[in-house]
Order: C-alpha cells, then sequence, then structure tokens
C-alpha cells in the first residue's frame, strides 16, 4: 500500500514519518463548546464518510425492492441476512427487537475498518476512544436491558449454579469482575487488531524502501499482508456484533 | 541501567505476549482442520465459530503488543 510506504523508515518513533504518524488527530475546523474541545477532526470526518457512504448505499440499493434483486440490492439484502442470522442464533427470536442496533454497530465498524484500508486514509477504530464509547454503549444498554427484564433477579446471573456453597463467594467477585472488564476487552480487542495491523504495514513499507532491489521480499509479503488485514477488518467487525449478541443473550436469557 | 534501554528491552518483553497468540492461533485451525477431515459434512458449521475463536485468540496476544507500543511511544 502506497501510504504505509510513503516515508516509512521503520520503528523509529512517534515523528513526523514514523509508524505511529498515521494515527495523528489534525483539527480540520477548530470549535470549543463550554471548554470542552469539539473540533472537527479527521477522525470525525471518517466516521461522518462512513456514516453517509452506509447510509447512501442502502438508500441506493433498497430504493427499486425489485422482486429479483440486482447486484445492489442483493448486497444490501446479503448483509440484512447476515447479521439477522447472527442475532437470531445467539439470541432468539426475543432479541430480532435490538436488530437494528447490531445491524448498525456492525455496519459501522465494518465501514470505518474498510475505509481505513484505503492508502492516505484515518482509521476511526484504531483509536481506543472510540472503540471503548462503542463498548461502553453495549455495556451499560445490556445491563439496562437485563434488570429491565428481570428485575432485581438479574443479580443471579453473578451467581453460578451447581457450585459449593463454600466457593461461592469467591466465584461471585471472580463473575462480577468479568462482567465489568468486558467492555475493556470488547475495545481494546478491536483497536488493538486495528493500530497492530496498520502499524506493521507500515514498518514493513519501510523495510521495503530500505532495502532497495531486495525489497522485493517484504513487498510480496506485505501484499499478503494486506488481504490479511482485509480479513481482520471484517472478522473484527464480525467479533464486536457476535460478541453484542452474545451480551444480550446473557441479558435476555440469563444463561 | 539507562531508561531508554530499559524501555526497549520492556517493550521486547511485552511482546513475548504474541506467543500465546501464536499457540492459540495454530492450536484452533489445527484441531478445526482435524475435526473437518473426520466429519466434513460437519465443518461448515463451525465455521463461524472458528473465525470468533481466531479472533478471541489473536486479541489476547495483541493486548501485550498494545503494552509495548504504550512503552515504546507512550
Amino acid at each position: 500500500m502506497a501510504s504505509e510506504q510513503a516515508g516509512g523508515h521503520g520503528a523509529e518513533g512517534a515523528g513526523a514519518h514514523g509508524p505511529m504518524h498515521q494515527f495523528e488527530i489534525e483539527r480540520h475546523l477548530p470549535l470549543e463548546i463550554f471548554g470542552i474541545d469539539a473540533s472537527f477532526t479527521n477522525s470525525s470526518l471518517f466516521m461522518v464518510i462512513a456514516a453517509l457512504g452506509v447510509s447512501a448505499f442502502f438508500l441506493m440499493s433498497t430504493s427499486g425492492r425489485s422482486l429479483v434483486p440486482g447486484r445492489l440490492q442483493s448486497l444490501a439484502e446479503i448483509s440484512y441476512e447476515f447479521v439477522a442470522n447472527m442475532v437470531r442464533e445467539n439470541v432468539g427470536t426475543a432479541g430480532m427487537k435490538y436488530f437494528p442496533f447490531v445491524f448498525t454497530l456492525f455496519i459501522f465498524i465494518l465501514a470505518c475498518n474498510m475505509l481505513g484500508m484505503i492508502p492516505y486514509t484515518f482509521t476511526v477504530t484504531s483509536h481506543i476512544i472510540v472503540t471503548f464509547a462503542m463498548a461502553l454503549v453495549v455495556f451499560i444498554g445490556v445491563t439496562i436491558v437485563g434488570f429491565a427484564k428481570h428485575g432485581i433477579g438479574f443479580l443471579k446471573f453473578f451467581v453460578p449454579s451447581g457450585v459449593p456453597a463454600i466457593l461461592l463467594p469467591l466465584l461471585v467477585v471472580i463473575e462480577v469482575i468479568s462482567y465489568l472488564t468486558r467492555p475493556i476487552s470488547l475495545s481494546v480487542r478491536l483497536f488493538a487488531n486495528m493500530m497492530a495491523g496498520h502499524t506493521m504495514l507500515k514498518v514493513f513499507g519501510g523495510f521495503v524502501v530500505a532495502l532497495g532491489a531486495a525489497g522485493i521480499a517484504p513487498l510480496a509479503f506485505m501484499v499478503a499482508f494486506t488481504g490479511l488485514e482485509f480479513l481482520v477488518a471484517f472478522l473484527q467487525a464480525y467479533v464486536f456484533a457476535i460478541l453484542t449478541c452474545i451480551y444480550l443473550n446473557d441479558a435476555i436469557n440469563m444463561h | 541501567m539507562e531508561v531508554e534501554a530499559a524501555r526497549f528491552i520492556g517493550a521486547g518483553l511485552a511482546s513475548i505476549a504474541l506467543v500465546g497468540a501464536g499457540i492459540g492461533i495454530g492450536t484452533i485451525f489445527g484441531n478445526y482442520l482435524s475435526g473437518a477431515l473426520r466429519n466434513p459434512s460437519a465443518a461448515k458449521g463451525q465455521f463461524a465459530n472458528l473465525l470468533l475463536g481466531f479472533a478471541l485468540a489473536e486479541a489476547t496476544g495483541l493486548f501485550g503488543l498494545v503494552i509495548a507500543f504504550i512503552i515504546l511511544f507512550g
């Protein structure tokens, strides 16, 4: 990828052309509201592009609504079916109420990840604050769903059944801690995958430039690795969505 | 020891976490293949679980890599 090769000098630090340079936030429209920095940055720009692109795609593809779908419409139908099956299999029909949320989450993360694979673009999901905000929404939402559905009985979720009474105090603590670390693991998984992949592409791009004619070997590796990155970009969106489904299932069906 | 040298050593040590990711991914794909060759008809139904397991195993190693990046650039 051209962007990864341009001026990469290996892992020399976070300088102007270091591997971390691609993650820098730039303010396009400086803006401050009540002392909070709400500037329109390159991150916001690519979020807007992702949201608008996805909306335009789905509006365009479903405007015809023919019985025999064309190329665009069948692409939209496949993505709908894919997520609908995911929700139905993991949460059951009771979970279809939350299908729009899971679908939006999946498509938005997928669009952001794929947009980041285009050279010279910014990867929104390579920042922990973006992924953590999404994970926190999932976590708080799922907890609210659990308490709304089961009332105070949702706390039984933290008490595993069929365990000797002497072990219970320990296990309840472990269950609560593992429940509370969900948003952290959910967000760090997506962020780490995107950041590590893009950094590695950049570092190997530096090898291509530095090795001259022998750079063909890392270049071939980079082509293969870019393919893997596309797979990871899809896979992480999928994993984020399916873990949301699994958490929803825990809240709705209680194990 | 100089702080700079200690940082590089620390980042290198943190990257060892990726050993676990390698073992995990190898185990998942190896076991999937051996299972799929024994019972090819059941293989397709478990493909989603394979990808999920791959992503989960890879992520645990990447947690260590993030620590290495934080040490180096943070």
